[in-house]
């Protein structure tokens, strides 16, 4: 089956079924019927991305498109428990909403402990009662960045909605859990976040994706956030769905003067898994700091794209990204760093750093500057390596053995990563689930 | 008899590098093996404790077991135990744990009951002593960013908390100046004792005015060349290894080196 005509099946696939669900629920108003109208035609026109697309060139679709998935409705998962919330995404104590095969279930979610300024909602409330808030968001040009966002723009109906007005902090970390389970049934879900940070406020948001095991299903997120003068965001995201389920998501970032954005993600599930972000540092003094930890096995594909635009003069920005590749794994790193005329004083800086363990693992690193001034500070690098025989031998002579010693080395080289997790509860959750990853049951590794 | 090598032959790449050891070593006792730079001397000691690549003939019996036919994780659960002439830093573990670790897994693998965070951090303290090192060097990653003296005090730290009953030192006096030099080796001479056997590595007589073998053994072209005591160091810190099997620079041929 060529793409395009499983693009085209996917397509009329995904119209019907939005047809038949207009019927029963509320219409979009028109502007949004229009941005999805317009997203949806650029799809039909565009296609979906190829390995001869620059940014696509390691991570192909075909698996993702020759399977029949259907748009997940609001309603379906309803036995998912909160137990079965709480074993996926560790329970932070803050404001938590949870979704449900793309849709909230109040249900699960707790709204509680925030204080006055601090609007955190779920999107589809937000499009019943106020669709015009969301205007800007969708309708931006359709499928600027690619097909699998264009998708979103068709399909999105709920996600989250974080609104901080001037000068708000949120103390408790906002935890969004966005947890899938078909019965059965390929599902495509398609949550669409938005998060506005106005001037000077604060906050720290955790999204965590994951699934029931066995489950075949693919997510589509798209998470935008604005960041207005002085704010502060503090962003992290677990993937840690099914190996049968694929990940598609993007991450894009608007900040404004002075400004701070921190996102951490960890990639430990799915089958094809690709993490984008995009930020635009639009406004002088802003800083971005992007780290990334993943963890291909088996035959997983993990695949981070970055696009840091400097806009302004004296942004800072900041990439580390750690990858150990096992088994059949494979990485893509894809890191572009863009310097626009005139952005002075620019300090931007890119590293990637990977650790392969077996012959058949593979990684892609493409780490890129496109500098267009002359008054900048940009350093970027890439590195690939196997584990330290040295220091396997070092540990094996102080009786630790191999199994346990190799485990012990990666744990070191991605503990770091972890390391920079402030959040305690995430930290020690994820440190498990990355340390168990490579000691076999073996309890040995845990620095 | 702690350890017995007999006719050790050893070669990497068809690059011979021991031709025929002889040795052979009581509990309780210290040896001082010596040698000029490209003897065989850290060969031998790479031999003992299982490093990989070499191409191995020969017997070496410790403790009456075949040491040869053991992984070197199991080696040291036996209790064996090489100080590294180059101890291999390695970033993001921790000092302490990689000891716990390593002492644990040694107890483990003798049956013996593991220590926790609290009893180990008590034994850790007390041997700290033995080579006056303080806790900061606990808390940092292993030997990341330690000064020569300090990467030798911290295998001397691992050697009285693993107290191994044979011990191999590679050049532990290498780079170091003579305070550190007093202090490793002071505490090589508390871990002296009648259970356990020290096979000190050296290229220099030096080390030996502070660790004082019971005998000492020069090592040239792979073969143990000249068994002797304590009093062969001075001579050869007098003379030189000339004459005792180096391979000089004109193609004389080494004593007892064949083609």
């Amino acid at each position: 089956m060529t793409i395009a005509t499983a693009a085209r099946g996917v397509l009329s696939k995904l119209e019907t079924c939005r047809g038949d669900r207009n019927d029963g629920h509320d219409r979009d108003p028109a502007w949004l019927a229009d941005a999805r109208l317009a997203a949806l035609a650029w799809v039909g026109e565009h296609g979906f991305p190829t390995r001869k697309d620059e940014d696509w060139k390691y991570t192909g679709l075909d698996p993702i498109l020759a399977v029949p998935f259907e748009a997940a409705a609001a309603g379906t998962g309803r036995w998912v428990s909160a137990e079965m919330i709480d074993t996926a995404a560790v329970d932070l104590g803050g404001p938590r909403l949870v979704f449900v095969n793309g849709h909230f279930a109040a249900e699960l979610s707790r709204l509680t402990g925030l204080p006055a300024g601090a609007e955190v909602t779920n999107l589809a409330a937000v499009l019943a009662a106020r669709p015009q808030r969301l205007e800007p968001f969708f309708s931006h040009t359709p499928g600027e960045h690619h097909a699998f966002a264009a998708f979103n723009d068709v399909l999105a109906e709920d996600g989250a909605f974080i609104h901080l007005t001037p000068g708000t902090s949120v103390d408790e970390p906002i935890q969004l859990v966005f947890f899938s389970d078909t019965g059965g049934f390929p599902l495509m879900s398609s949550p669409r976040s938005v998060i506005v940070a106005e001037a000077g406020s604060r906050a720290t948001i955790v999204e965590t994706y994951a699934g029931t095991f066995g489950d075949v299903y693919c997510t589509n997120a798209v998470t935008e956030a604005v960041l207005g003068d002085d704010a502060q965001i503090e962003h992290y995201k677990v993937q840690d769905e099914p190996l049968t389920a694929f990940h598609l998501a993007l991450l894009d970032v608007r900040q404004g003067r002075n400004s701070r954005f921190s996102s951490r993600s960890v990639m430990l599930g799915s089958s094809i898994a690709r993490h984008e972000v995009r930020v635009l540092l639009e406004d002088v003094g802003a800083e971005v700091s992007l780290d990334g930890v993943y963890l291909p096995q088996g035959d997983q594909l993990h695949d981070n794209t970055i696009f840091v635009d400097h806009a302004a003069t004296g942004c800072t920005s900041h990439q580390l990204y750690k990858g150990v590749l096992d088994g059949g794994g494979h990485g893509v790193f894809n890191g572009h760093i863009m310097v626009r005329p005139g952005a002075d004083g620019t300090d931007a800086n890119q590293k990637n750093k990977n650790l392969i363990l077996s012959d058949r693992a593979e990684v892609d690193t493409r780490p890129r500057l496109e500098i267009y001034t002359d008054d900048v500070k940009c350093t970027h690098g890439a590195a690939v390596g196997q584990l330290d025989e040295e220091a396997l031998l070092y540990l094996r002579a102080r009786a630790i053995p191999l199994e346990a010693a190799r485990g012990l080395l990666i744990y070191a080289f991605v503990h770091e990563m972890v390391d920079r997790i402030e959040l305690e509860p995430l930290r020690a959750q994820l440190e498990t689930l990355v340390a168990g990853r490579f000691t076999h049951g073996d309890d040995q590794v845990k620095p | 008899m702690m350890l017995k090598i007999e006719n050790l032959h050893a070669s990497i790449e068809d690059k011979k590098i021991l031709r025929g050891v002889n040795l052979e070593v009581n509990a309780g006792e210290v040896h001082a093996i010596m040698g000029p730079n490209g003897s065989g001397k850290s060969t031998l000691a790479s031999v003992l404790i299982g490093r990989e690549g070499y191409d191995v003939s020969g017997s070496v019996r410790y403790q009456g077991q075949d040491l040869l036919a053991l992984s070197p994780e199991d080696r040291a659960a036996a209790g064996v135990f090489l100080a590294f002439q180059h101890p291999v830093e390695i970033p993001g573990v921790g000092n302490l744990y990689f000891m716990r670790t390593a002492l644990n897994s040694l107890r483990r693998q003798r049956g013996q009951e593991e220590l926790d965070a609290v009893d180990f951090l008590a034994l850790a303290q007390e041997r700290m002593k033995l080579v006056e090192m303080d806790q900061t060097f606990m808390s940092r990653s292993v030997n990341e960013g330690f000064s020569g003296g300090e990467k030798k005090r911290n295998e001397i730290l691992q050697m009285a908390i693993l107290e191994p009953r044979l011990a191999i030192l590679d050049e532990t006096d290498s780079g170091l100046d003579i305070d550190a030099l007093r202090v490793v080796a002071n505490g090589v001479n508390a871990l002296r004792s009648e259970g356990r056997a020290m096979l000190v590595i050296t290229h220099h007589q030096r080390l030996l005015d502070y660790i004082v073998p019971d005998r000492v053994h020069v090592m040239a072209a792979g073969r143990i060349v000249r068994p002797g005591n304590k009093d062969l160091a001075v001579e050869l810190e007098e003379n030189g290894y000339n004459g005792l099997g180096q391979q000089d620079s004109a193609g004389r041929m080494p004593v007892g080196a064949t083609r």
